[in-house]
């Protein structure tokens, strides 16, 4: 078999638009698609996203997990000591994050972002029936109690979501969203940085704890504020636009939203249902340390792949009825938080925040719709919303 | 993939007098779950038996571990098992892995090595040598012949000092940690004696320096069951039956309970699941042990039961 070519440009904004159409086309034609316009070979299928997200040694990250080769190029702001590093490397980085953002740790979060999601949903349902839920909810719930658990100060936070947006369009090509994100780069850089020195944070919160795992001679003090900033550059607009798939998709299906009424406990399992439906990381690039075959291709040494999330958690080979959001279903192994050594280490920070967020909303409000015209942010990574009104009956 | 996770055994020889060296493998081909030099795994052999290992491979290798086993005269059967039963093709238990005795990012490492003690420290010294680190290491035993590994030291030229005891007496530990630099880090991994005399030599060293790994004589007093168990969930009061050879997380979502799962390794941390009674058997990668003595919960992926019956907050 020769190896599929496309022209197509996954990140022109009719494809951020609309990815499906694409994604099927990239996951019909075969294993492996070389899209000539970015000499990039690109994975559709769950079965060799999969094993590409968990085959490391073959499948780098350390050259960036962007389009940019860093072999071959400099990195815009210095690279990520998680995303964007290879064991051995990589190793004491996660190790430390694990454990601070890990399942056991995150405990102690639970009831108090229960009370802060039962009083923004209070405060959003007397505010009026129909809301925007991007900004009302998606972006307001983790925006309360996401900074505040890393423990950074209180001004200046309105610069999260843009240096987020930025920071995910800048794993794609230099196209014009990258353009229009450049200007405030450096400031928004900055800002970021400082808030990750080790006299800037609370004593309470993660980043404190990171510094403190410095003391302890587990990170050096130099990683240590790198390592803050991995929280505050991968942990904001993920959550936002993770909610929003989660909104999005009940006002869709509102009888999905009727099964979540009787059983509360299908929160969790409807969340993650959303991250494979919607997928609000869409991509990540890997780079092959040398010649490695897939299906019957070899990919040359130093060549950037295109994993494509979105289009493995749709696979039909791997999902039945891949295109419903269904809370039967049981989404269980969906590549929408990576797989492997770089899986989301925020992964249970995402779940417990939607979690709290739900279960609040699923006591109070007894039926969502939509109740106008949706619309897309478009993001080089990101599958993300700008606006979608929603009626919530309560 | 296997329901309960096993390994076959694809390599056994000796490495050196009363040590020989374990290939494992997944028994399917598939990659064994990734681990971090100084790691080790549960090794559950026939009767429940369980021995802790450190793994001494390759870790770009994904598909088998290397583990080094001393025969133990003293040992409860264990080691003896494994070097005189255990063979070719034949399956073990896994647990973990877990990593109690990471390698922290540091300038300089000085390594230190009592007999089989070389086993977590071996990919160290590769990491080491890898990142650039200047490193040394300082490796005891009883005589030459009882040494294992010194091929795979043998490329590293005078970084390596081998001091068997029949021929050095003690290791020189004050010259070897002499003229201490801000930024080292001293590993150290043998027997007891040797751990305390290491100890001693690093007391005036600042805080965090020296990092051990002492040998546990047994992971757990008790054998591990490997017979059927109940759950039971609390919130229907569904009581259901673990075959030996299904994981807690298959029965249980087959009975329709809804418990997310991801890695199915033990890594992720996904399944979590809080036990109300009775005590896990834990195979995760994730729990610390004052998290796992606790047993307030479990990662159903992989782990098990140690009682007849658990009761799962589902
Ligand atoms: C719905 C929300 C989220 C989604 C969909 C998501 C998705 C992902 C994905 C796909 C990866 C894998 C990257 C790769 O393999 O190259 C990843 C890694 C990562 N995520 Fe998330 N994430 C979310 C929330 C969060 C949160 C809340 C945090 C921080 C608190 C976070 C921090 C990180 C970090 C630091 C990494 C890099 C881990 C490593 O390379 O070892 N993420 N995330
Ligand atoms: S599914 Fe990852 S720990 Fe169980």
């Amino acid at each position: 078999m020769t190896l599929p070519v496309s022209d197509a440009d996954p990140f022109d904004h009719d494809n951020l638009e609309d990815p499906g159409p694409l994604h099927e086309k990239l996951r019909e034609a075969g294993p492996v698609v070389h899209l000539t316009r970015y000499d990039t070979y690109a994975l559709a299928r769950y079965e060799h996203v999969h094993a590409a997200l968990t085959d490391w040694q073959n499948f780098q990250s350390a050259a960036g997990v962007g389009l940019s080769n860093f072999r071959y190029e400099k990195p815009w702001r210095p690279p990520s000591l998680l995303l964007e590093a290879d064991p051995p490397r990589h190793d004491a980085p996660r190790r430390v994050l694990s454990k601070i953002i890990g399942p056991r740790a995150l405990h102690r979060l639970r009831d108090r972002w229960a009370a802060d999601a039962a009083e923004l949903v209070d405060q959003v349902i007397s505010d009026g029936a129909e809301v925007d839920a991007v900004p009302a909810l998606a972006e307001a719930f983790p925006l309360r109690v996401f900074p505040d658990a890393v423990g950074i100060p209180a001004s200046g936070r309105e610069n999260l979501l843009p240096y987020g947006d930025h920071l995910f369009n800048a794993f794609g090509p230099p196209n014009d969203l990258v353009a229009k994100g450049a200007p405030r780069a450096a400031e928004l850089s900055a800002w970021v940085n400082a808030q990750c020195a080790r006299d800037v944070l609370d004593p309470d919160g993660f980043g404190a704890a990171i510094w403190a795992a410095a003391d302890r001679g587990e990170l050096t003090p130099e990683q240590a504020p790198l390592i803050v900033r991995s929280l505050l550059s991968a942990g904001v607009d993920t959550t936002v636009h993770g909610l929003s798939a989660v909104l999005y998709a009940f006002a869709r299906n509102p009888a999905q939203w009727q099964r979540l009424r009787d059983q509360p406990s299908l929160a969790r399992v409807a969340f993650d249902e959303a991250v494979r439906w919607e997928s609000p990381v869409q991509t990540f690039f890997r780079t092959a340390t040398t010649d490695v075959t897939v299906g019957e291709t070899v990919i040359p040494d130093g060549a950037k792949i295109l994993m494509f999330l979105g289009a493995a958690n749709r696979d039909p080979r791997r999902w039945t009825d891949p295109d419903r959001f269904d809370l039967s279903r049981d989404p269980s192994g969906h590549v929408g938080f990576g797989m492997g050594i770089h899986q989301c280490v925020g992964q249970h920070i995402a779940r417990l925040e939607a979690e709290s967020l739900l279960t609040a909303l699923a006591r109070r409000v007894t039926h969502v719709e939509l109740a106008g015209p949706v619309r897309r942010h478009h993001n080089n990574t990101l599958r993300a919303w700008r606006s979608i009104p929603i009626a919530l009956l309560a | 993939m296997a329901e309960t996770r096993t390994l076959r055994v694809t390599g056994k020889e000796p490495v050196a007098d009363g040590v020989v060296a374990l290939t494992l493998a997944d028994p399917a081909g598939a990659r064994l779950p990734d681990w971090t030099p100084g790691a080790h795994i549960d090794l559950i052999l026939p009767g429940g038996l369980v021995r802790q290992y450190s793994l001494c491979g390759d870790r770009w290798n994904p598909y088998t571990y290397r583990i080094a086993v001393l025969r133990e005269p003293a040992g409860r059967g264990g080691s003896a098992y494994i070097h005189d039963v255990l063979d070719l093709g034949e399956a073990v238990g896994l647990g973990g892995p877990r990593n109690n005795f990471p390698l922290v990012p540091a300038d300089r490492y000085l390594f230190i090595a009592g007999g089989i003690g070389i086993t977590p420290l071996l990919p160290m010294v590769a990491q080491a040598d890898l990142l650039g680190a200047d490193w040394a290491l300082l490796y005891g035993g009883r005589r030459e012949a009882s040494i294992a590994f010194l091929e795979n030291l043998a490329g590293y030229g005078d970084r390596v000092q081998i001091r068997p005891q029949d021929r050095y007496g003690l290791l020189d530990l004050p010259a070897f940690v002499d003229g201490h630099r801000p930024g080292t880090r001293v590993y150290s991994c043998g027997p007891a004696p040797l751990l305390a005399a290491v100890e001693q030599a690093c007391a005036d060293l600042p805080p965090h320096t020296l990092r051990i790994e002492r040998f546990v004589a047994a992971a757990h007093g008790r054998p591990l069951r490997s017979t059927p168990f109940q759950v039971e969930l609390a919130r229907t009061g569904t009581v259901l039956t673990v075959p030996a050879h299904s994981s807690v997380l298959d029965v249980i979502t087959a009975a329709g309970a809804d418990v997310l799962s991801s890695c199915r390794q033990g890594v992720c941390g996904t399944c979590e699941v809080t036990v109300l009674a009775g005590e896990p058997d834990h195979r995760d990668s994730v729990l610390d042990d004052a998290e796992r003595a606790a047993g307030t919960c479990m990662f159903v992926c992989v782990s098990r039961s140690r009682t007849d019956r658990l009761v799962l907050d589902l």
